[in-house]
């Protein structure tokens, strides 16, 4: 009986904390739609709690830059973002499989070798990689913002932790006797059972890629190739005589709707995905 | 007339040397030899492609999306466009410059533009990748007579050789409200209000009398900054050396700021220019008197952030002359459409007749001195947005008054890192010497050469 | 005998299969590395459009970096790091454990998983962006504020070094607590639903289930989560970078190791640059391997730790 009200409380409590984080979480969400809505001279003069009547208008203004190509750039960013989610969810999958289902001699300093390159900064490499990148000739492509994530060092612990709670090898032995080869168990029975692991790295992957903006802003320089990221940071820094602060709002609004769909196919998935998972064994 | 001979033997070499270096690709460089198919020009943004479509007679179409603009003769001019902001457009344009000898004909930088306040950079004798105006066949003394003589020397190197031409010129008024001048002063007369703030010991009188009325003077201590900055009597780095040397103009900047933020002369919440705060004190529920801006300012920034009505702001004379910004053309060492670029840069900063189009279209004050005394005359020329007020005719007399700063290649770095460090001051952040230490922390840091910081006694 | 035999047989599959990633990294990431390390030991830098180098000069670099505020720096990052980890971990851990307790009967709970991850979405820079708009001194939450009479005079968020460190801490936390609770959420539904059981019919309450059962269990993704936030952490840049300016003001008290590196990298100064990302290098080593022995300290490589350890819980 207490303990029953002791946890109707705790239900109470729960549900408030969660109110108040979706609050915070939505509040500025809101703030952006409610800003896109606006006209610059609006946004001027305050902050308003109801959307203004600008949208059609900032929208209008978004499509129609000639010199901001934004739906060219939502292509270009979900190019890159879904390649790289693919190669770096695939492949990290791939060798933490290789790592923790063979003995070989190197099998423990190939791991502790990720393990010590999980930790670099990205920027640590940018100017040589910039360098690397004009020698190969890949200098304002797609190419090299996709290859490197095939050595995903981080995506690749995440795969090899799920392996060893998820995998046992008794199940890859099974598949041996019945004459599988071993690059077909690993697509044909593992990858299945990596599909909760490998749905949220993807998002992750995929997120990250999204926004990132360090890189692509040192490889991109033709108007066609650019990402999302870097055409907001354009639009931002193009003209300071010229801006349009309610035109800024819109396209993040615009650049953030793809990812958000994105997200909320991939979340029902994965939520089932390890639901699932909790059952294995 | 020793100098100008060393200059011009200079020139030939310098030329001579540039055309040595472009081998094969370019062999056709040579005056009269054939010209390229595409022009590349790399700027900003997209205003200077429409100054050239708007008065270059021999534009055809420009693209849909703006980034090919294709001349009657067939030959196109390419748009690289890169954002200002932190640093990228320069970082595309030394990197394209630093592979200028090894491009090929189509992919070398033909034009690229900058700012005042990096423009040193790019006109400097040794890096040469500005060309010299009388390598491209222009005279700056004669086809450049028309223009202010300071951008003139804005453009030129150490030996006096003029590297890029500019359209605009960019004096700076004081622009203040007359509601609020009606309600101090029970005047809204430019001239009246002219007396009220022509120097800076009345200004401060004034702003005394504002501040009785709950008004502030100025937005913000960066607002003030330009006209101190632009009249220090030393360039921030002397050529050659590697100390920066703090200019004792700087220094009055910092303290009578420092003096007119604690009496309350300028609004304490707005912290530097090009922010939402900043933008917020040109609105109609901002309590703030004046602003201080050149042409531009006044219709690409003031303007779009005004939410009243027509003919509340005016404009007068500021307490000292000064100029803010300006983009130059430069024509780019190794180009091979070396008749197009003098062409171009000729139609946009040598022919009045296009000049005073762009001023009636854009409302820029532009580099002609008797165009802009004409539309100093001109009612024609008068602004909407100013009630009715022939703007040309303030900005004229300071034009003639500016005497431009010495320039170096780091004022870039120096203009706005000293007001950064010294914005935590202001604000009571730090104490002053720690000010000083942030700011020679940074300098170094931006410039790794500079050895060494002077400040004035 | 047959073990032995398996080990030959497969030994190379093992190699191919882990030979891309080890391609695509020394290509992408060694090669630029070393070449970062290389110029470490140069002076070589831009001046103007002018190069000046590359001059040997050995470790000139790194005793200069030492003399510089760079230790400073390297505590602002912690102190960033915390303010917004430490809410991190402590909220994603209660609501993973409360989105899996099945008692609690939370309504929406698939709202709400939905909605804390939002944030995350956005990227950190159009974050940044709207956060230093609400909280400049006549921005939206100033008014708020005010005008529910919790302060007569606005407050100046961005003037001050606590309201400026706590702004990012707290934009990091809400970017990366709803990631987290995903993370860990997963893993606590991944304990096998015996164990709970067996600890319910033993009378655990919901405190002591939480620190004797889940925490143990979810200890290879809790060390997961730490060692991507130490990196994010080590990493942190744009949120300062936009909110400040890329100043860390005021008085350089939000300047951040990797804004640090940033502005070396803007003024071109390779040599520099290369020397302070060799000391982040070792840093983040350093830190890595610390974590990762506190958290699998029984067995340094952690490759045989999450089967055994599962054995052994079950067996107590």
């Amino acid at each position: 009986m207490k303990s029953k009200q002791s946890s109707h409380l705790r239900s109470i409590m729960a549900h408030m904390v969660l109110i108040i984080l979706s609050f915070m979480c939505l509040f500025f969400f809101y703030i952006l739609f409610i800003n896109a809505t606006r006209s610059h001279a609006d946004l001027q003069k305050g902050f308003s709690a109801l959307p203004g009547g600008y949208l059609f208008e900032n929208l209008r203004n978004v499509a129609n830059d000639g010199t901001f190509p934004m739906f060219k750039g939502i292509l270009n960013s979900l190019f890159v973002s879904g390649c790289s989610a693919a190669i770096a969810t695939y492949f990290s999958a791939l060798t933490a499989y290789g790592l923790y289902a063979y003995d070989f001699k190197l099998k423990k300093a190939a791991f502790t070798f990720i393990m010590a390159i999980l930790v670099m900064p990205t920027q640590v490499t940018a100017m040589g990689f910039l360098r690397l990148v004009t020698n190969m000739g890949m200098y304002d492509s797609l190419v090299p913002l996709i290859i490197p994530s095939i050595a995903s060092p981080a995506v690749f612990y995440f795969m090899y932790s799920y392996l060893q709670s998820s995998l046992p090898m008794s199940l890859v032995e099974a598949a041996r006797i019945d004459g599988s080869g071993e690059f077909g168990t690993f697509n044909r029975i593992v990858l299945p059972i990596m599909k909760p692991a490998i749905a949220v790295q993807a998002i992750f992957t995929f997120v990250g890629s999204w926004n990132n903006y360090f890189v692509p802003a040192l490889i991109i320089q033709s108007k066609e190739k650019m990402t999302v990221p870097i055409l907001i940071a354009t639009l931002r820094g193009a003209d300071y005589m010229n801006f349009d602060m309610g035109k800024i709002y819109t396209m993040i609004l615009v650049a953030i709707v793809p990812i958000i769909l994105v997200y909320l196919l991939l979340s029902k998935y994965i939520i089932a995905g390890v639901t699932l998972g909790g059952v294995k064994e | 007339m020793k100098k100008r001979i060393i200059s011009i033997l200079l020139v030939a070499v310098i030329t001579a040397s540039s055309l040595a270096g472009c081998g094969k690709s370019s062999s056709s460089d040579a005056e009269g030899g054939e010209e390229g198919k595409v022009i590349n020009v790399y700027s900003w943004n997209d205003e200077f492609r429409k100054r050239v479509e708007a008065v270059y007679p021999k534009v055809k179409e420009t693209s849909k999306d703006g980034t090919v603009t294709t001349l009657n003769d067939g030959t196109e001019i390419h748009w690289i466009i890169n954002p200002n902001q932190d640093g990228v457009y320069q970082q595309k344009l030394d990197e394209a410059l630093m592979k200028q000898a090894d491009a090929s004909a189509d992919d070398k930088v033909d034009i690229f533009l900058s700012e005042t306040d990096y423009v040193n950079k790019y006109t400097d004798a040794d890096a040469d990748v500005a060309m010299p105006l009388t390598s491209l066949g222009i005279n700056p003394d004669t086809d450049m007579a028309e223009q202010y003589e300071f951008t003139k020397v804005t453009a030129s190197d150490v030996n006096g050789v003029q590297r890029g031409s500019t359209w605009q010129c960019c004096p700076g008024l004081l622009v203040y409200r007359r509601d609020i001048a009606m309600d101090v002063f029970g005047t809204d007369d430019p001239e009246a209000i002219g007396q009220k703030v022509k120097d800076w010991d009345t200004l401060k009188a004034t702003a005394e009398e504002l501040k009785a009325k709950g008004y502030y003077t100025f937005s913000s201590y960066a607002d003030t900054f330009r006209l101190y900055g632009n009249s220090i009597e030393a360039s921030w780095v002397s050529p050659g050396e590697t100390t920066v040397k703090v200019d004792q103009k700087i220094m009055d900047w910092v303290k009578d700021s420092k003096e007119w933020l604690d009496a309350g002369y300028l609004d304490k919440s707005v912290k530097g220019q090009w922010n939402d705060d900043w933008n917020k004190a040109m609105g109609s529920s901002a309590k703030v008197f004046a602003f201080l801006f050149p042409a531009w300012g006044i219709d690409f920034t003031l303007k779009p952030n005004w939410d009243g009505e027509n003919g509340v702001w005016g404009v007068t004379n500021p307490p000292q002359e000064y100029n803010w910004g300006g983009s130059y053309i430069h024509a780019c060492t190794g180009t091979d459409n070396p008749e197009h670029v003098k062409d171009i840069i000729l139609a946009l900063t040598a022919d009045k007749k296009n000049l005073l189009k762009l001023s009636k279209d854009y409302a820029e004050f532009t580099n002609t001195r008797s165009g802009m005394q004409e539309a100093a005359g001109d009612a024609s020329y008068s602004s909407e947005f100013l009630g009715g007020q022939n703007s040309f005719q303030y900005f004229a007399p300071v034009a003639e008054n500016i005497q431009i700063a010495p320039l170096s290649a780091y004022d870039q770095g120096c203009v706005e890192l000293i007001q950064n460090s010294f914005s935590d001051y202001f604000q009571g952040a730090v104490d002053f010497d720690k000010a000083k230490a942030n700011f020679e922390t940074a300098i170094i840091e931006r410039y790794p050469d500079i050895t060494a910081i002077q400040w004035p006694e | 005998m047959k073990t032995k035999h398996k080990k030959i047989d497969y030994a190379k599959w093992g190699y191919f299969f882990i030979l891309p990633f080890f391609v695509s990294f020394f290509i992408f990431s060694f090669i630029p590395l070393i070449d970062t390390i290389r110029y470490s030991f140069f002076e070589y830098y831009r001046s103007g459009i002018k190069e000046v180098g590359p001059n040997f000069i050995g470790i000139e670099n790194y005793i200069s970096l030492l003399g510089s505020d760079m230790l400073k720096y390297a505590a602002n990052t912690l102190i960033l790091w915390i303010i917004g980890f430490i809410p991190q971990i402590v909220i994603a851990l209660v609501l993973a454990e409360w989105f899996v307790d099945a008692r609690l009967k939370i309504h929406g709970t698939q709202f709400f998983k939905v909605v804390i991850y939002l944030p995350n979405l956005i990227m950190a820079s159009a974050f940044a962006m709207l956060f230093f708009t609400m909280f400049s001194t006549n921005g939206p939450v100033n008014e708020i504020l005010m005008s529910i009479g919790l302060i007569k005079e606005p407050f100046d968020f961005l003037g001050s070094v606590f309201g400026t460190r706590s702004l990012v801490g707290f934009m990091n936390f809400l970017m990366w607590f709803g990631n987290s609770t995903i993370m860990l959420m997963a893993a606590i539904m991944g304990i096998s639903p015996d164990v709970f059981e067996a600890s319910e019919l033993d009378g655990c309450n919901s405190i002591q289930r939480f620190f004797y059962i889940t925490l143990p269990q979810i200890r290879p993704i809790l060390a997961y989560t730490l060692i991507t936030a130490i990196i994010g952490g080590l990493q942190m840049f744009d949120v300062p970078q936009i909110l400040t300016n890329g100043q860390g003001t005021p008085d350089r008290t939000s300047m951040t190791l990797i804004m640090f590196l940033n502005s070396h990298l803007k003024s071109r100064n390779y040599g520099m640059a290369g020397a302070l990302s060799v000391y982040l290098f070792i840093v983040s080593g350093i830190l890595c391997f610390f974590v990762y022995r506190m958290t699998n300290n029984d067995d340094p490589d952690g490759s045989k730790a999450a089967a055994k350890k599962a054995k052994k819980q079950r067996r107590r």
